[in-house]
């Protein structure tokens, strides 16, 4: 195969995905460049001048909305959801590894959230507040309508890895004397260190960008999504294109720090890891 | 084996407790809530008054407007399932089977799926300023001479709805196949050329059938996303567009959660018919 002519349809894919990727990136791109407006420019193009004016406009007081209310609790809300899905998942992922009662219904009812419409769950947890007469906050009911989503992508991560787990280590560990509890800290966690990074990232960003959940279970205190829909119906300036660069921004930024600490733990492997079979 | 009598049991109840408490807690009674409202009647100041009425069933029926909106909803499933579908085939297909190096597969592959951690709403409001009237594409056609005033139906607009779908979930195709794809044994192919088959036809006997788990789940996430879906609708669609899950959002709006459960029943029971044909094809566990 390899030095072997690549035949045309590689060519004519390799356009298709260029283009799909001009379709994806495109549109992000536009905001981010639209955010820059001059401060007399509008929310379309040409661009009438260039400035930082609608990212300052972001800083101002008056601006419309609670912008820097839902930003600060969508950042938490991501955080705790963050960590309850890598300790939720890695708790499912190693109790999946043996056989217990209601195993597969809980399978199934965790698939079943992951395809069920989401605003279905919404009004459900929305109801079920209701009922109960508890009000609905950002910290409680959303939270919960959050893992939902994010706990679904958790688990079958964890299955995956497990699925290829070689158990031969935890043997080793355990001839070896360490206890049931040693094994998972010093052995299973270690090995599995990348996939709970990718897993923090789906908790993470899962949770700061998701709307559909949290829109009837979030109460009267907005998160940032749901801030933004409701800011793009009546938005007469760029500075919502404003809002819309940064936030994505510190989605890349949180997706490019994973991205690094994954890249780290492989080097370090490379370096400090079996040497088996290197020999010349 | 050795692991499985060596520790107790108890341990796996104590480790699927968590998940199983989150599931049960805020997925398994809210649903179950929500078929339960369904029947329940409601008034101005009350938004749950429990009782054991069809109304809500009977009004979600025998509006011509559910109907029209249950329609327009299984056309964009069917033309969006169609777009994406074809279009994850053939980029999973590039990435698995053309691309020669594993690096250059893992970051096209991440390329394509660092959108999916970002924003939605950011996502679907970043086609305004492409689609709309004064927007990139009016101005680019205007100034080709293609059309000679703007094209008003670009954006808020069943298309621009379709437009946003296949930006968003084209990648739920994309993973689930590649991940079939990478599984088939390459040597079937090379048997496939040996024996005269050019690209297309290995492409068509070989690959296709092998992908067809991959295909069935991505279907599954296409389907069940864009049936529910409320938000895509809601910015692109800008009040123009009816779909189920938008039509549901605008009940709950006005507190109307009876009738909301009672559509959300009827689009749940839509959801499952057309998952359970997938399923029959594809034993989700054994894709992991």
């Amino acid at each position: 195969m390899f030095g072997a002519a690549r035949p045309p349809v590689f060519y004519g894919l390799a356009v298709l995905l260029g283009l799909f990727v001009v379709f994806l990136y495109g549109p992000i791109a536009t905001v981010v460049m639209l955010a820059f407006q001059g401060p007399e420019g509008g929310l379309v193009f040409p661009m009438n001048g260039v400035s930082l004016h609608w990212f300052a406009e972001l800083f101002r007081p008056q601006s419309i909305g609670d912008i820097w209310g839902s930003f600060d609790r969508s950042i938490a809300l991501g955080a705790i959801v963050m960590i309850a899905t890598v300790l939720f998942s890695l708790l499912g992922g190693l109790a999946y590894r043996r056989r217990f009662l209601g195993a597969t219904a809980l399978f199934y009812i965790v698939i079943a959230s992951l395809v069920m419409p989401s605003v279905v769950v919404s009004l459900g947890i929305g109801s079920m507040f209701e009922m109960l007469g508890i009000e609905r906050t950002w910290y409680s009911s959303a939270l919960g309508a959050h893992l939902t989503w994010t706990l679904p992508f958790g688990l079958l991560i964890m299955l995956a890895v497990f699925n290829r787990f070689n158990p031969s280590y935890e043997e080793a560990a355990r001839d070896l004397g360490a206890g049931g509890w040693q094994t998972v800290r010093y052995i299973v966690v270690p090995i599995i260190a990348p996939s709970l990074v990718g897993v923090a990232l789906f908790g993470f960003t899962l949770s700061y960008d998701e709307i559909a959940r949290t829109s009837q279970s979030v109460g009267a205190l907005n998160t940032l999504p749901l801030e933004l829909e409701a800011m793009q119906t009546n938005a007469t300036t760029p500075v919502i294109y404003a809002l819309g660069a940064m936030t994505t921004g510190l989605s890349l930024f949180v997706i490019g720090a994973c991205l690094l600490a994954l890249m780290a733990v492989r080097r370090s492997r490379d370096r400090f890891g079996s040497d088996a079979g290197k020999a010349v | 084996m050795t692991i499985r009598s060596r520790r107790f049991p108890i341990v796996a109840y104590l480790e699927a407790l968590p998940l199983a408490s989150v599931f049960l807690v805020f997925f398994v009674v809210p649903i179950a809530l929500v078929v339960v409202v369904s029947f329940f009647s409601y008034e101005t100041y009350r938004i749950l008054i429990p009782a054991f009425t069809l109304d809500n069933f009977r009004d979600v029926f025998s509006e011509s407007v559910t109907y029209r909106t249950y329609l327009t909803t299984v056309k964009f499933c069917a033309i969006v399932w169609a777009i994406t579908a074809i279009l994850g085939f053939l980029i999973a297909y590039f990435l698995a089977f053309q691309l020669r190096s594993r690096v250059s597969q893992t970051v096209l592959l991440l390329i394509c799926s660092i959108p999916f951690w970002t924003s939605i709403v950011i996502r679907m409001i970043a086609w305004i300023p492409l689609l709309g009237r004064n927007g990139l594409v009016n101005r680019g056609l205007l100034g080709m001479g293609i059309v000679d005033a703007p094209q008003e139906w670009l954006l808020y607009s069943e298309f621009a709805v379709i437009i946003g779908y296949v930006h968003l979930y084209t990648l739920m195709m994309i993973v689930p196949i590649f991940n079939s794809m990478m599984r088939i044994d390459h040597a079937l192919v090379e048997a496939a050329t040996d024996a005269g088959a050019s690209t297309l036809q290995v492409l068509w006997t070989v690959i296709l059938p092998l992908s067809k788990s991959g295909i069935a789940i991505g279907s599954i996430f296409v389907i069940a996303m864009v049936m529910g879906d409320f938000v895509t609708v809601d910015v692109l669609g800008g009040g123009q567009v009816a779909s189920v899950g938008k039509q549901i959002a605008t009940q709950l709006s006005y507190l109307q959660f009876p009738p909301a459960a009672a559509n959300a029943m009827v689009l749940l029971l839509a959801v499952i018919a057309m998952i359970a044909v997938l399923v029959s094809i594809v034993d989700i566990r054994k894709e992991l």
